[in-house]
């Protein structure tokens, strides 16, 4: 039984959808301003159950069982698991719930291939073409975004490289264009199964060398392929919804994706055909040497300081130091002291994933600032405290041309009176460069886990006057 | 049907439209953001939908159930994960 979807949609159906999709516009409009943020997923929330109903409605009972089958599937371990993930890892989990979306875009490509191979409703050459083009670029997100998982949940080594890999990466490519070309002339089963298998090993050879951190980016990058993907399966499908929720999400997300690979002064081609750090750096021009400082030390620093500013990196998620940092914090603000968050764009391992762990620990968000609005206030702070961020604050970045990461922006902590690093050990920081900033004359380094020593300041600064405050 | 230059029309609004609405974001709100978007293209599962209901054989709903399972749950878990970041976005007043 062939179903012409074009004919059968009712127009309840295409009005539902037509609300949707304006109610995801509004939805990810809302998203983009703390205050309505909330209300944004809860809209965008309402149009896909209106959507999905609408859905059921038009596909006339066809199949209902697998369909409600398969959302259930889909639906309760997601729903699940979703809930009870630490926030510390909400970074793969967005690649992973990333990853099903291309997946399922490449699904509906397949599906449509198969079925006109088979003698089924033929499809226009356009059609065909965007089908090809979208079951590609699905694959390849479905593929690269559970690499990006793994790679961000610890379940695989950093980075996997071997020599000629780009050339390798770049024949297995341009062997499954032309798979897909070939499918665009004649659908053939043995040629649509070979071009998914290569499809799928691009995502994963296209990720495998890519290190943890440049990973937002990446992420950022399925992200908006994903959308590009659903919009052109969406043409396929004849589906408006897919095509415009789609395509504002591929938009959305290369924007995204600009900004934030301009953050770290990486072109998108930089962090994806090209390795990060591991290269011989020179440490010939860092004078001095890294000063420890006790926790009771750096504790009356805090106390006789009346600005403190707070840099945090990934190194405060992977001790999930929030909590305790934020006790110190309310600490301070009770002594009358000026508390500041400084935020860099690509602290920890997507943008904005500092501020998602500062507000799981209740650090309201106007004493979050962004790095271009702190910068100039560095000169005038008292204690500047990093925790867990490295490449981010390392001045080298604005002084040595050699340097991997010269000309990217960094937070400008060297201003600060004073600076106390807090770190677990003197190792370098994920891209492997000396920090010329630990080695300056106002920093100290704290060396303790991040959660211990946010403790042990809060402890002593009780002991200096007793606990009351003023 | 959505057909020719239709088609582009839709496609070009609705990127114009995409890069419009994200480009005053605060980073604050990035993570958040992209966890948003990453939800909205869960509406692939209705696609996914009507091509299993369009199924007929065995392979078809095979790839066809795969394809609503992996929209579905791209759409639930994205819709979970960024309702609570956002949830969690107060501010010193507010309390």
């Amino acid at each position: 039984m062939n179903l012409d979807t074009a004919t059968l949609l009712p127009n309840i159906a295409k009005a539902s959808y037509l609300i949707a999709a304006v109610l995801f516009i509004l939805g990810i409009k809302r998203m983009a301003s703390p205050v309505t943020a909330r209300k944004g997923i809860v809209q965008a929330g309402i149009g896909m159950v209106l959507a999905t109903l609408a859905t059921f409605a038009i596909t006339g009972g066809h199949n209902i069982g697998l369909i409600i089958g398969a959302i259930a599937l889909g639906v309760i371990p997601t729903w699940l698991w979703g809930k009870k993930v630490a926030m510390t890892d909400m970074p793969q989990m967005v690649a992973l719930f990333n990853g099903m979306g291309g997946g399922s875009a490449a699904a509906i490509g397949a599906g449509e291939m198969i079925k006109a191979s088979q003698g089924g409703v033929a499809l226009s050459k356009t059609a065909l073409v965007l089908a090809v083009v979208g079951a590609l670029i699905g694959a390849i997100s479905m593929s690269g975004s559970i690499i990006a998982w793994a790679k961000l949940d610890g379940r695989m080594d950093k980075r996997f490289t071997f020599p000629g890999q780009q050339y390798f990466n770049l024949l297995v490519f341009i062997a499954t264009v032309a798979l897909g070309a070939m499918l665009v002339m004649k659908l053939d089963t043995t040629i649509i199964v070979a071009f998914f298998i290569l499809a799928l090993l691009v995502g994963i050879l296209m990720t495998l060398p890519i290190g943890g951190a440049d990973m937002p980016v990446v992420i950022s990058l399925y992200n908006a392929f994903t959308g590009l993907a659903v919009a052109f399966e969406g043409y396929v499908m004849q589906i408006e919804a897919l095509i415009i929720a789609g395509m504002v999400v591929g938009a959305a997300g290369m924007l995204l994706t600009q900004l934030m690979a301009k953050a770290m002064n990486r072109p998108i081609s930089g962090v994806l055909f090209s390795n990060f750090g591991g290269g011989g750096q020179s440490s010939a021009d860092i004078k001095g040497s890294m000063k420890p400082i006790e926790a009771s030390d750096a504790a009356s620093l805090l106390y006789m300081a009346d600005k403190v500013v707070i840099v945090p990196g990934y190194g405060m998620a992977v001790a999930q130091a929030q909590h305790k940092i934020w006790e110190l914090c309310k600490q301070l603000r009770e002594r009358g002291k000026e508390i500041k968050f400084a935020i860099h764009p690509v602290a920890g391992r997507m943008p904005g994933h500092m501020n998602v762990l500062l507000a799981e620990a209740g650090v309201p968000y106007d004493l979050i600032v962004d790095m271009d609005e702190i910068n100039p206030e560095f000169a005038t702070t008292d204690v500047a405290i990093v925790i867990g961020a490295n490449d981010v604050v390392n001045p080298v970045a604005k002084t040595d041309k050699s340097s991997p990461i010269y000309g990217m922006p960094i937070l400008d902590v060297a201003n600060a009176r004073q600076v106390i690093v807090i770190k677990r050990g003197k190792g370098a920081g994920f891209a492997g460069i000396e920090n010329a900033l630990f080695y300056q004359e106002n920093c100290k380094m704290l060396y303790a886990d991040g959660q211990a020593a946010a403790a042990s300041l809060s402890t002593e600064l009780k002991q200096i006057d007793g606990g009351g405050g003023h | 049907m959505i057909d020719g230059f239709l088609a582009l029309y839709i496609f070009i609004l609705a990127a114009f439209t995409g890069h419009e609405i994200i480009s005053r974001v605060p980073v604050i709100l990035h993570t958040p953001l992209m966890s948003g978007s990453n939800f909205v293209h869960g509406i692939v599962l209705v696609g996914a939908m009507v091509a299993l209901a369009h199924a007929d054989s065995t392979l078809g709903k095979v790839i066809g159930f795969i394809g609503v399972a992996l929209g579905a749950g791209n759409a639930a878990g994205g819709y979970v994960v960024t309702e609570r970041m956002l949830d969690m976005f107060k501010s010193s007043k507010g309390k």
